[in-house]
């Protein structure tokens, strides 16, 4: 009696939970199954998830030569890499000063730390967009980059990490002779590993996906990131064509789903993160 | 300490105060980069962007008078401006109730067993962290009128189906729908973070007094202990619906007759459109005030969350 109460609950578990399963993965698999079928099948009015004539390879190969689509995705990984290292430069040394150095000021600009974090990037972007328009760097990589080079959140993160480390440790990396620089990037940033990779999660998702600056500040296609290039690959004129459209967007999302699946725990650590922003 | 060492050697203190001397200046220059970079990309424009909004600019233009509060009392009487806050509010209200309770209840189903655990919280997440442009282009396709296999699936049912996405009265759920999709898994991955941090003991003194099903459990126990991470994520997910943006600018840009504008969208097409500088900064101090408001909410509950523990 009791095994059975169990065995119907544990069945009613799976049947939702497939079902919201299926809820959550149906435009990955609809997306997939258009990007392997041609355009005759696509508007049959039986339908598979499978193709009949598999048209996978002419799709794909269609997707990267008509559209710049491996420059989207290099793009997309040169400018998140620029941002993170430039963030994790200017933004490292920061948190430890404010972690474990006193100096004149130091709390006057915590707060300004505090209040950037409650600043959301869209409000910035005209006068970023003015900047960069007086700076010259409209259409460029620059203007992809210039607006995220210093992270509030990556700050105070640092800094909670920091912090956490004992007092002894800088202590006796001073007495070895290790200079306040090298201290930064030889002990805090090795021992703060989960953190740092937390947030090199957090900047590369967030910049991968970004569609509302590249928006505004990018026209040429050269520049893109993979976000805005897919946009612009369905807007123009090919965009009917759902199959390599599809191919598209399957190669876009697919390097941070690989990504994903390989480190699940410390991508939603990364992204949760993100969330208490 | 160090007050102590110079009282009694003098060539340690010298070394001492030197080594002040050097965290004094380091701290300096280690924070000088964050510190030009947050003024120059934060603090400058915030400002400007308050600036803006008291003047008639418009960008490309070379004058530009003062004309104080006219933008905003613009915006009051604007009745494209009223619909594009009302959608806003409307698409918040639409995604926010169904992400929760779905979150919430795929989590209390993920933790109320044991197999499959990890491959369920995958499958729900991939939502929250697929670029949202590609994923709209499918979405799109899954609600095509003709080849969209939502549409066609919900017509073999006997449901009516219309354009969903052309249809000014179906528009805006359909694109909630979108936001529910893509949000739902990331309220799941909060309340599976809260699930774990109630100590199991306080299951063990309910059973005590007589909770015995699960249902008892869920009521007198979970829910309860999950009352602060609940008010976290409605506030996480409102901000999340306030920001939509991406599936707006690409399915839908606004339509049709603007029954999908939204306050993003608006703060766009209005700054870098139509180029009303002025006014688009108008839009853009009211969108911080409602962000940043719920903001310093969520800060207060998650403060008080921290004197409970």
């Amino acid at each position: 009696m009791n095994s059975l109460l169990h065995l119907t609950r544990s069945a009613g578990r799976h049947a939702i939970l497939v079902l919201t399963s299926i809820f959550a993965l149906l435009p990955f698999i609809w997306m997939i199954s258009l990007s392997l079928k041609s355009p005759g099948e696509m508007f049959q009015s039986a339908f598979s998830l499978w193709p009949e004539h598999f048209t996978a390879v002419e799709n794909y190969a269609q997707a990267f030569t008509s559209a710049p689509l491996l420059r989207f995705l290099l793009n997309g990984v040169f400018v998140c890499v620029a941002i993170l290292v430039v963030q994790l430069a200017i933004c490292a040394p920061c948190a430890y000063a404010l972690a474990k150095l006193r100096f004149r000021g130091s709390e006057g600009f915590f707060a300004l730390v505090l209040v950037a974090l409650f600043i959301p990037h869209q409000v910035l972007a005209l006068p970023l967009f003015i900047l960069c328009y007086k700076l010259g760097i409209l259409n460029s990589y620059a203007a992809l980059v210039l607006p995220f080079i210093v992270s509030p959140f990556g700050i105070f993160l640092l800094r909670q990490f920091f912090k956490a480390i004992p007092d002894d440790i800088v202590h006796a990396a001073r007495l070895d002779g290790v200079s306040e620089f090298g201290i930064v990037w030889r002990i805090m940033m090795p021992m703060s590993m989960p953190a740092v990779t937390a947030f090199a999660i957090f900047s590369a998702v967030s910049h991968w996906n970004d569609l509302f600056w590249p928006m505004i500040v990018i026209t040429s296609e050269r520049f893109m990131p993979p976000s805005q290039g897919i946009v612009a690959f369905h807007n123009g004129e090919l965009g009917i064509q759902y199959g390599p459209l599809m191919a598209g967007a399957v190669m876009i999302v697919a390097p941070l789903l690989c990504a994903f699946l390989f480190a699940q725990r410390k991508f939603i650590a990364g992204l949760t993160l993100g969330g208490v922003k | 300490m160090v007050m102590i060492a110079s009282a009694n050697d003098a060539a340690l203190c010298r070394r001492a105060t030197r080594r002040n001397f050097a965290q004094l200046t380091a701290g300096h220059l280690l924070s000088l980069p964050a510190a030009v970079a947050l003024l120059l990309l934060f603090v400058a424009p915030t400002i400007a962007i308050f600036g803006i909004a008291l003047t008639d600019w418009q960008l490309g233009a070379d004058d530009l008078s003062f004309i104080g509060l006219k933008n905003f009392r613009a915006l009051l009487v604007d009745p494209d401006f009223y619909k594009s806050l009302r959608n806003s509010v409307v698409y918040t209200l639409l995604v926010l109730p169904a992400t929760v309770c779905l979150g919430l209840a795929v989590a209390l189903l993920i933790e109320s067993g044991r197999s499959f655990r990890a491959f369920y919280r995958a499958a729900h997440f991939l939502p929250v962290m697929a670029t949202m442009a590609a994923m709209a282009i499918s979405w799109e396709a899954l609600l095509h009128p003709t080849i969209g296999l939502l549409t066609q699936a919900l017509a073999s049912l006997g449901v009516p189906t219309t354009n969903w996405l052309k249809n000014q009265h179906t528009v805006l759920p359909a694109l909630a729908a979108i936001g529910i999709w893509q949000n739902f898994g990331y309220a799941m991955v909060l309340f599976l973070a809260g699930l774990k941090v109630i100590p199991p003991d306080l299951y063990e003194a309910a059973a005590v007094d007589g909770a015995d099903s699960a249902f008892d459990r869920l009521r007198t126990v979970t829910l309860p202990m999950l009352g602060p991470t609940t008010m976290f994520v409605t506030i996480i997910i409102t901000l999340r619906s306030l920001e939509v943006f991406d599936t707006v600018s690409i399915i839908t840009q606004g339509g049709p007759e603007k029954a999908s504008e939204v306050l993003l969208y608006t703060l766009y097409t209005e700054s870098f459109s139509y180029l009303r500088t002025g006014y688009g900064a108008a839009i853009t101090v009211v969108f911080l005030l409602m962000v940043t408001s719920l903001m310093l909410l969520q800060t207060r509950i998650m403060d008080r969350r921290v004197h409970y523990a």
